[in-house]
């Protein structure tokens, strides 16, 4: 587990080495002025106090990870209510939202207890919520309201609370690693980001949702995705896949985080935004850099579960 | 006391930012040293403790946001964050049981170079109208400091993070947008002068976030 753990880090940081190498080579050439040059900077730096910060958690064990995915999605939710109708009619909803449900579904999740975790916000939240909600009797906007609201706990909540969930999964012959299963989804889908971008600047032509994202292109999309799945198949050796196994799995995730950046661009576009937020300096919010690992968690962990725990 | 206000100061500085990861925007003016008048929106109890807290140290070492004694003065706590962790210079809203006068107290701080932070609609705007029409204070004191600039402050959405009466705040983003400063032109009267001063302060609004 520990040779495993350093391999991994000193992997990581050799690619942001690199990458660090030839964003100032760029800079040197482009000239220290060229906007793009200076976001691809930032972004980077970026990248390294996230992995600081992750590498922390990971030492910290389940409980340092849990408390790093909690923080995250309050930083989410946060953004995402900023976004939404909600009214002072919601006050006691949202609070409720915020100071109750988050801490319970994050407890849960610590305590491994998947009969909870996986049904308190579908289930409990969802028809709650709309109840506190009603209390001050004023119904303009209501059903967009109490949408939005749930919508925000699914995503900045339950999606986000999948990643540390992985925790509670009991693979036979796995036991103790499963914090390489969340090494194994943030490396893949992240990269899958990455590489869409990389790919997307050297050759992307055909432009996929030139209404929702017009950054995207299909070049990007199919360079990245397959890059980033030969990446996850290449680390299978820390997963309990095959190659194959892991291959696959690395198709799915990073499918499912690119159309999750294409819904969250889809609702940026509908409220008027480039960004969610501006705390991640390049990136812009929590929810920008996490819009993928959102969509692909939950989905990577039930086919996991599904195939791979003993429950 | 010194030291328990200073550690206040920074647990309010260090709570606004959670709860609203406040950004200061500086759209037509820089965060340099100078003494200025911050004029700004009203529609909480918190409305100063943003601008403060997106001010940088040294600028909010010496801003004093004006507020009205009636609230400030009800309890020790509140007197206690009023007076010596905001150093803020208290008013009596009520022309009829005051002593001091507003404008005396609030000219007796710009003398020793402070600068303050105001808000002119004189209470808290808790309805549909963006802005409340500014009381005449704010055109006196152009008169009385023609040499001092005014600069407006536009503050998004901390009425959605505590609506009036609310107990619990909403974690929301909050921005605090600075405009060009303005100053009380030759033989302009009260009306003209604060009917520009109202309209450079919503024109910082930013649209479609509300």
């Amino acid at each position: 587990m520990n040779g495993h753990f350093i391999i991994l880090l000193g992997l990581v940081l050799t690619v942001l080495l690199i990458a660090t190498g030839a964003a100032q080579l760029l800079k040197r050439r482009a000239g220290a002025d060229n906007l793009t040059i200076q976001n691809l900077t930032a972004r980077i730096n970026a990248w390294w106090v996230m992995v600081a910060i992750m590498a922390i958690a990971f030492v910290a064990g389940t409980a340092g990870v849990v408390i790093l995915f909690a923080i995250c999605s309050f930083a989410a939710l946060r953004e995402f209510l900023t976004l939404t109708n909600t009214a002072a009619a919601d006050h006691w909803a949202l609070a409720a939202a915020v100071f109750i449900v988050l801490p319970l579904q994050y407890l849960s999740v610590g305590m491994g207890w998947y009969g909870f975790y996986s049904i308190f916000i579908p289930v409990y939240a969802f028809l709650l919520m709309p109840i506190l909600s009603t209390l001050r009797g004023q119904s303009e906007n209501f059903l967009i309201r109490v949408s939005e609201a749930q919508w925000a706990l699914m995503i900045a909540v339950f999606c986000v609370s999948h990643v540390p969930a992985l925790l509670s999964l009991n693979i036979p012959g796995y036991e103790g690693k499963n914090l390489f299963l969340i090494f194994f989804l943030i490396v893949v889908v992240q990269s899958s980001d990455v590489l869409q971008y990389v790919w997307g600047k050297l050759m992307g032509r055909r432009k996929i949702a030139p209404t929702l994202s017009p950054s995207k292109t299909l070049e990007g999309l199919v360079g990245g995705v397959i890059s980033a799945s030969l990446m996850g198949a290449a680390l299978f050796w820390i997963t309990p896949f095959s190659v194959l196994q892991a291959f696959a799995l690395s198709l799915v995730i990073t499918l499912m985080g690119f159309f999750g950046g294409l819904v969250m661009s889809a609702i940026k576009r509908d409220r008027g935004v480039k960004d969610w937020g501006h705390l991640i300096a390049g990136h812009g919010g929590f929810i920008d850099r996490l819009d993928s690992v959102i969509f692909s968690a939950p989905i990577f962990f039930h086919i996991v579960r599904f195939y791979w725990d003993l429950h | 006391m010194r030291l328990a206000s200073r550690l206040t100061a920074a647990l309010i500085v260090g709570f606004a930012r959670a709860v609203t990861a406040v950004r200061g925007v500086w759209d037509g003016i820089e965060p340099v040293q100078g003494q200025r008048i911050y004029f700004a929106n009203h529609n909480s109890h918190g409305d100063f403790v943003l601008v403060w807290t997106v001010l940088p140290p040294d600028l909010r070492l010496r801003a004093r946001p004006v507020a009205g004694a009636d609230y400030w003065l009800t309890s020790k706590l509140k007197s206690f964050i009023g007076k010596d962790v905001f150093n803020a210079v208290l008013i009596d809203r009520n022309p009829e049981t005051r002593t001091d006068d507003p404008m005396t107290q609030m000219s007796a701080a710009l003398k020793s170079g402070d600068s303050l932070i105001l808000f002119p609609e004189g209470t808290r705007n808790t309805g549909k109208s963006p802005l409340l029409p500014f009381k005449s204070g704010l055109f006196h004191l152009a008169t009385a400091n023609p040499e001092i600039d005014m600069v407006p402050v536009w503050i998004e959405n901390l009425n959605r993070v505590m609506p009036k009466g609310a107990l619990v705040p909403i974690p929301l983003i909050c921005t605090v947008t600075f405009g060009a400063a303005m100053r009380l032109e030759a033989g302009e009267d009260k009306a003209s002068f604060l009917a520009r001063a109202e309209s450079a302060l919503v024109a910082l609004n930013p649209e479609g976030t509300s």
